[in-house]
């Protein structure tokens, strides 16, 4: 049985607010925990199949340019080595996510330092690395080539199709009351996800057999395709747990393609691990941004004009840019509006998708400026904010689906006590004391998935390839499995990870849990239908709780209901018109509590606290630590997390984690996330919930940064928001 | 060479190269997948272990250096079925997320709060003449040479909190 809805209209209904088991939503502890917490999950390089062999990547050292020679000969006959695979399609780099085809591969070139070179494979771990070390390339280096967005002569590409104007804003700039007109940067920054990508690789029968760190298997599944010029039906890819992603695992990785390869050659299963610098190479990272905002407003604090300019990198060949300005269009007001995106082609490492594209750093920064526009116009920022929430999606002219931006400003201001107070005003204990407040805003979209949901006497079982990096998808797909079924969470088995299980889109984006979760509410409908039709009643008057069916005066235990066999349905739903009628995204609001030392312009955050919306919660517990891990970045993107490139080469200087600095422990304070738990948005899917892995960092840094401000008075327009630029400004 | 390692009380027979860390033999040979390679460089924390009832980063490690100690691992947290206090207040209060640093942060919490209840103090211990009691900022500090990168501090601080204010714990919060 199927049932495959599309998202062209808002739902009429709200179907799981009528059941009866009171488990979605609920603060739930993640199913697959007890494994988690004894070492029982099974992550990418942990299966050891008999005869396994370890293939370790050899990194290019540079130059950039064209490889003549190797030294392969050699490294094969050192001691424990059984194949060198140094091939010209070797992938280049990671697949960008959601990206069905290869990555470019390395031919006889060079792009980047760090490139995979080649691949060792030995009988032991230690043998591979070893041998892998002493690899070398003669390589003829390329000239004129750039390392630097902003250096003479780099090669810059201002696409048509992502540049935007409506009205006038140089008008509108010349006329205004008030303008602001700035330049911001962000830094480089890396996913960083805890596990090193991974593949064990192992082919049987013709048939390939890949377990590894993966986001999007559906993707993955044909890029490995492509790449190998394999049937899908050759190949099987499993992620039962992936130790994050964050982007960085949307498409796979140089070392899955590389594992392939090289079982094939040996006729053995060969675990690749990348080591931890070579993920910070060959993965994608965030490139830095140079963004320029210009903001116009009348004297009662009414924007009238937005610009937002901005110039990004990316290697050549790479499709993506970062979509820095991707929620200007939409969060607040003025009639007259530019957008300006610019990509450099420079040979660093490859940008991509990393934790909220877009928003991370465009929305962090559009609410820096609106901090220092607030100043100008001597308003409280959430007045200031809220005066300019708009009324329609200002630049396609179309409604919002909702928009709950007052309500968690208002929601957050209450809960922290916020005071809008003057800069300079706290100096105790030789620490300045300051607030920030800062939005949240991230769009939302939905995107073909499918999953499916067997039925049975012991109870019901989910399966997808969707995955759980962490996510929360185990626990929530339990859950509205289990709600709609009137199933207790132990009577229902969600498993994921598995490309032989119907096709969701994948762990990206935010689409994951409404995409997802909706496939699942799509198939219980259907096995909804089977159990009133076994009852004789209609399904809207049934009510299932607790493993039992009553409708009217009728009431039987479902295992006298399901046939022996069981039933099983697939629920598969697309994206459609509900995401061009509306103007779908979710909604936060961050404050901040810093101290500044008066001495060093060290920062250190205080307190944080965020309220968010994105429709209905399907578990209050995971959300907030969704929630509270993007406060996490917001906090590391402002104060501590910078890639840094050699302007020479391009190479990577800090990458590995004791030079690029993520939040520590005691970097952060006791976060706390509020979830506006009544919403729901019925435009966004009969689940009515929206993504909301990323809206935490879609802004959320800001607070901090415009908290420093208050602190001491000292704008930080370039992040990290580093001791070094405060230093010097200080009072 | 031949190496014969006490792995959570059991005593493990390994034919090792030279240059394997105590990580990677527990991962790649003793099929105690549990400890976590993270960065193999000893920045990180996932692959924190106890070694004598200490905590250390095993990839920092070489296995022929541990014959006659007593190695625990995650694996050997709990009792059987029975999750240790710990292992269940990480579960309760989401003290993770993917759960791949969990290991090493519930590997480094046993340890450290056995340190904390002998006295010894942190950097960010204000009083080395007496008790200082485990405040959420001790926690962090002690805490923070395990990453955690969905960033679930909060929670895992609340965890070690509720862990360490348990009664009757081995842990002996009050010795």
């Amino acid at each position: 049985m199927t049932n495959e809805l599309t998202l062209d209209k808002k739902a009429d209904t709200r179907r799981l607010d009528e059941m009866a088991q009171g488990l979605l939503g609920t603060p739930m502890d993640r199913p697959e925990g007890v494994l988690k917490v004894t070492g029982k999950a099974i992550y990418a390089d942990e299966e050891r199949p008999s005869n396994l062999a370890y293939g370790y990547l050899v990194r290019a050292t540079g130059p950039i340019g064209r490889i003549v020679s190797t030294n392969k000969d050699e490294i094969a006959k050192m001691p424990g080595v059984v194949a060198v695979i140094e091939e010209a399609d070797l992938p280049r780099n990671s697949v960008q996510g959601a990206t069905p085809t290869a990555a470019p591969t390395r031919g006889d070139r060079i792009d980047y330092i760090g490139q995979p070179l080649a691949l060792v494979v030995a009988d032991g771990f230690e043998e591979a690395r070893h041998a892998a070390q002493a690899m070398t390339a003669v390589m003829e280096a390329d000239t004129g080539l750039h390392f630097d967005p902003e250096a003479p002569g780099a090669s810059i590409e201002t696409p048509e199709a992502k540049q935007a104007s409506q009205g006038d804003l140089d008008a509108a700039m010349a006329s205004a009351a008030f303008t602001l007109d700035e330049e911001y940067h962000t830094s480089s920054m890396h996913s960083a996800a805890m596990e090193p990508h991974a593949t064990i690789a192992e082919w049987k029968d013709g048939k390939l057999t890949m377990r590894g760190a993966y986001q999007m298997l559906k993707f993955n599944q044909k890029s490995v395709s492509d790449a190998l010029d394999l049937d899908l039906s050759q190949i099987r890819l499993l992620s039962p747990f992936v130790g994050g992603g964050f982007g960085s695992k949307l498409g796979i990785a140089p070392e899955a393609i590389a594992a392939a390869l090289a079982s094939k050659a040996v006729g053995r299963p060969v675990s690749v691990a990348m080591h931890r610098r070579q993920v910070f190479e060959t993965t994608t990272h965030r490139s830095a941004t140079k963004q320029k905002v210009r903001l116009a407003a009348d004297k009662d604090g009414k924007l009238i004009g937005v610009g937002h300019d901005n110039l990004v990198y990316n290697l050549p060949g790479e499709k993506f840019s970062e979509p820095t300005t991707q929620a200007t269009p939409f969060t607040y007001a003025g009639e007259n509006r530019v957008i300006g995106h610019h990509i450099a082609r420079l040979h660093r490492p490859a940008a991509g998708s990393v934790r909220a594209p877009g928003e991370a750093v465009g929305a962090t920064v559009f609410e820096m400026a609106m901090d220092e526009m607030a100043e100008k116009l001597d308003l409280d920022p959430i007045e200031f904010r809220v005066r300019n929430i708009p009324d329609l999606d200002p630049s396609k002219g179309i409604p919002f689906s909702e928009n709950r931006m007052e309500a968690v400003l208002r929601d957050g201001a209450e809960r922290f006590g916020w005071k809008h107070t003057k800069p300079k005003q706290r100096l105790e204990d030789g620490w300045w004391i300051g607030t920030g407040v800062a939005a949240a805003v991230r769009v939302n979209m939905m995107s073909e998935t499918s999953a499916r949901v067997r039925l049975t006497q012991d109870g019901a079982v989910v399966e997808t390839d969707m995955t759980d990096i962490g996510t929360g998808t185990y626990a929530i797909l339990t859950q509205v499995a289990g709600e709609l079924l009137g199933l207790p969470a132990n009577r229902v088995e969600t498993r994921l990870g598995d490309s032989d299980f119907p096709k969701a889109f994948g762990s990206g984006g935010s689409v994951g849990a409404s995409s997802s979760g909706t496939a699942v509410y799509l198939a219980c409908m259907e096995l909804r239908q089977n159990i009133a039709a076994a009852l004789g009643v209609e399904e809207t008057d049934l009510t299932l709780k607790d493993g039992r069916a009553i409708s009217g005066n009728v009431a039987k235990p479902l295992t006298e209901i399901v046939p022996g066999e069981g039933w099983s349905a697939t629920g598969t739903v697309k994206g459609g018109k509900a995401g061009s009628l509306v103007r779908q995204a979710t909604w936060g609001s961050c404050f901040a509590e810093v101290a500044v030392n008066a001495v060093t312009g060290e920062t250190r955050v205080r307190r944080m606290l965020g309220s968010f919306a994105a429709g209905r919660i399907l578990n209050e517990k995971t959300a907030k630590s969704q929630c509270i891990g993007g406060m996490t970045w917001g906090l590391g993107m402002a104060l501590h997390e910078e890639l840094v490139h050699d302007p020479r080469d391009g190479h990577m200087v800090n990458r590995d984690l004791a030079e690029y600095h993520v939040p520590a422990n005691l970097d952060v304070p006791q976060i706390e996330a509020h979830l506006l738990m009544e919403d729901r948005d019925d435009w966004a899917n009969p689940v009515q919930a929206k993504g909301i892995g990323e809206l935490g960092i879609s802004g959320t840094g800001a607070a901090v940064i415009n908290a420093i401000y208050n602190a001491c008075g000292v704008r930080i327009r370039s992040l990290p928001g580093t001791l070094d630029k405060i230093l010097a400004e200080l009072p | 060479m031949q190496v014969s390692l006490d792995i959570n009380g059991a005593s493990v027979a390994l034919d090792l190269d030279a240059r394997t860390t105590l990580l990677d033999a527990l991962r790649n040979h003793a099929g105690l997948t549990g400890s976590k390679k993270g960065c193999d460089h000893g920045q990180c924390g996932a692959c924190t272990v106890m070694v004598n009832g200490r905590r250390i980063n095993s990839c920092l490690t070489l296995a022929v250096m541990h014959e006659d100690d007593e190695i625990t691992t995650v694996e050997g947290l709990a009792e059987g079925n029975t999750l240790s206090p710990l292992q269940r207040a990480f579960i309760s209060h989401d003290g993770f997320q993917c759960g791949y640093c969990t290991p090493g942060q519930l590997c480094s919490a046993t340890a450290m709060l056995d340190e904390a209840a002998k006295g010894w103090p942190s950097n960010v211990t204000a009083d080395l003449e007496n008790a200082t009691p485990l405040t959420d900022e001790e926690i962090s500090e002690r805490m923070s040479g395990n990453i955690c990168r969905c960033s679930c501090y909060p929670g895992i601080v609340e965890a070690i909190r509720e862990a360490a204010d348990a009664p009757a714990q081995k842990t002996g919060a009050e010795a």
